[in-house]
């Protein structure tokens, strides 16, 4: 395929693949609003359209047309830059994941993926979610506030330290697909075992997937893991400060990041795009994609769901778990899988 | 015409000599500091057009992403304010320009010495790995991590302990001192 044509079929990729990320943002909001609602015996969103559905759109208007302060004491360069870091690195690693097999288009193939075929597309999820962190971190510091400060010290605090359990929870997968491809790790989950139950590796790997969901409530500064944003001791942490649409762009860069995680929990551990696959070719095509989405749908749920259910952890419990439990449990399940893939025969 | 290769590769490189200049030149440590991160992003970039896919993984995920986080915390932490002009000392002026034309002169020689030849000796790849499918270049996992554990094996463990060495020192460093003979007070969960 010529340089071009690679170009104009990834522009165009990347702009589906935004619009329907940021729409995914928009509609998880409502999601937890109403979910959240319903536990607590109330009703969430009604007003806006049938059943609140338009109150993300307008959310999004109020965002908008709301004054856009800028505190007199901050350092200005990065409290302009922060919110920008968080969102445009939030919205990047979307690109290596693949959402299906792909379409033969003519003679092209295209594959449902912005990107092709990334051979390290699992480190280069990783890496960019580590540049998030200075999104953060920047935000807590020139917002000149030590509400903020300390929010933002406790969110790179805690997810330098769960990414150390985030990696070492998906090492035991990756020793079994023998690969860092995405693709090549749902591939390798295809078939059934003992006829019915899926290949996938929540089944293989059930200590991994614990460790996974821990580590990615964390990373995400998520309840019951929030402590960066603990409105009962920090305002509202590393944003406090932050007004209007540059506070919007916090807000989306944590669900586009929940997003993101939801996506690699799939592709990892749930085995990717595999599921029952039937009717016509262009249902064919496009069926993988929806089974893809679905399993997405549930992590996000189970998100909302466990926001719903759980207190928050005290910080001194925060950091005990994630280093003194989480930590040799995945240092343990990877050297566990490692012995097994040895000594097992193949 | 230009390939998009070498426009990309002029491109990270002059981002990486940028951010290099910035980090000397900006007044405020934390500035300098996202400087270097942009540095290491624009090597990373460069890695990957040599098609070492790996290496520029883990130079975000370890320099960008890891050790430059802990640059900026203790930025933070330490409230370092804004460094103040000085004229520099005379032995930097005296020494240093001599000496980097001097580093820079045996670098060129270096690469125009050997540019063209092979870089990597023969029979570092293992031979086993000739039949593994078009996905293994030099720089994939697939060959980096065989030469990690096996050819390499104990340079690599020998660095390992050296950084284990390093986090006991910081501990040792970091503990409060405690009154010779008496036991440490045990902290309260």
């Amino acid at each position: 395929m010529p340089i071009g044509w690679y170009i104009l079929a990834s522009v165009i990729k990347s702009a589906i693949v935004l619009f329907a990320l940021l729409t995914a943002v928009a509609y998880s909001v409502w999601l937890e609003r109403k979910v959240v609602g319903h536990m607590q015996n109330r009703w969430g969103p009604t007003r806006v359209g049938p059943f609140g559905l338009l109150q993300p759109a307008a959310d999004g208007l109020k965002f908008l047309f709301k004054e856009d302060l800028t505190p007199p004491h901050v350092y200005k360069p990065l409290f302009l830059a922060a919110p920008m870091i968080a969102v445009i690195f939030a919205l990047t690693s979307i690109a290596v994941i693949p959402f299906g097999d792909g379409i033969k288009i003519g003679e092209h193939w295209i594959p449902f993926q912005i990107t092709t075929e990334v051979n390290t597309g699992l480190l280069l999820i990783l890496g960019v979610t580590s540049i998030g962190i200075y999104g953060v971190a920047l935000a807590g510091w020139s917002s000149n506030n030590k509400y903020s400060l300390l929010g933002g010290l406790r969110a790179s605090a805690q997810m330098v330290s769960y990414e150390i359990s985030l990696g070492l929870s998906l090492v035991g997968v990756l020793i079994l697909a023998g690969s860092f491809n995405l693709n090549d790790i749902v591939r390798a989950q295809q078939g059934h075992f003992l006829g019915f139950i899926p290949r996938w590796n929540i089944f293989v790997q059930p200590v991994a997937f614990f460790c996974y969901l821990m580590a990615a409530y964390a990373e995400t500064n998520r309840i019951p893991f929030d402590l960066p944003e603990a409105e009962t001791e920090l305002v509202a942490g590393y944003h406090t400060e932050y007004s209007a649409m540059k506070f919007a762009m916090f807000f989306m860069a944590e669900y586009a990041n929940m997003i993101t995680v939801g996506c690699l929990a799939a592709l990892l551990f749930l085995g990717g795009w595999n599921g029952p696959v039937f009717g016509p070719s262009i249902v064919r095509a496009f069926l993988p994609v929806i089974w893809f989405c679905a399993k997405v749908f549930v992590f996000l749920f189970i998100y909302i769901w466990v926001r719903g259910t759980l207190p928050r952890f005290r910080y001194d419990q925060l950091m005990a778990f994630g280093w003194k439990f989480l930590l040799p449990l995945a240092l343990a399940n990877l050297i566990v899988t490692a012995i097994v893939v040895v000594v097992k025969p193949s | 015409m230009l390939s998009v290769h070498l426009i990309l590769f002029l491109a990270f490189g002059a981002v990486a000599v940028a951010g290099a200049v910035n980090l000397l030149v900006q007044r405020h440590p934390i500035n300098s500091a996202l400087s270097l991160i942009a540095v290491m992003a624009a090597l990373a970039g460069e890695y990957l057009l040599l098609g070492a896919e790996f290496v520029a993984a883990v130079q975000v995920i370890v320099y960008a992403g890891a050790i430059m986080v802990l640059f900026v915390f203790v930025i933070m932490l330490l409230n370092a304010g804004e460094e103040e002009r000085t004229r520099g000392s005379r032995v930097a002026i005296i020494f240093g320009i001599p000496g980097m034309l001097l580093g820079s002169v045996l670098v060129a020689w270096v690469v125009l010495t050997h540019s063209g030849t092979e870089t990597v000796p023969a029979g570092v790849w293992p031979e086993r790995l000739s039949g593994v499918p078009a996905q293994s270049v030099p720089g994939s996992p697939h060959t980096i991590g065989p030469l990690l554990f096996h050819q390499f094996l104990l340079p690599f463990e020998v660095t390992s302990i050296l950084i284990l060495i390093a986090i006991m020192g910081a501990v040792v460093l970091a503990s409060k001192p405690t009154v010779a003979g008496s036991p440490p007070k045990k902290v309260k969960d």
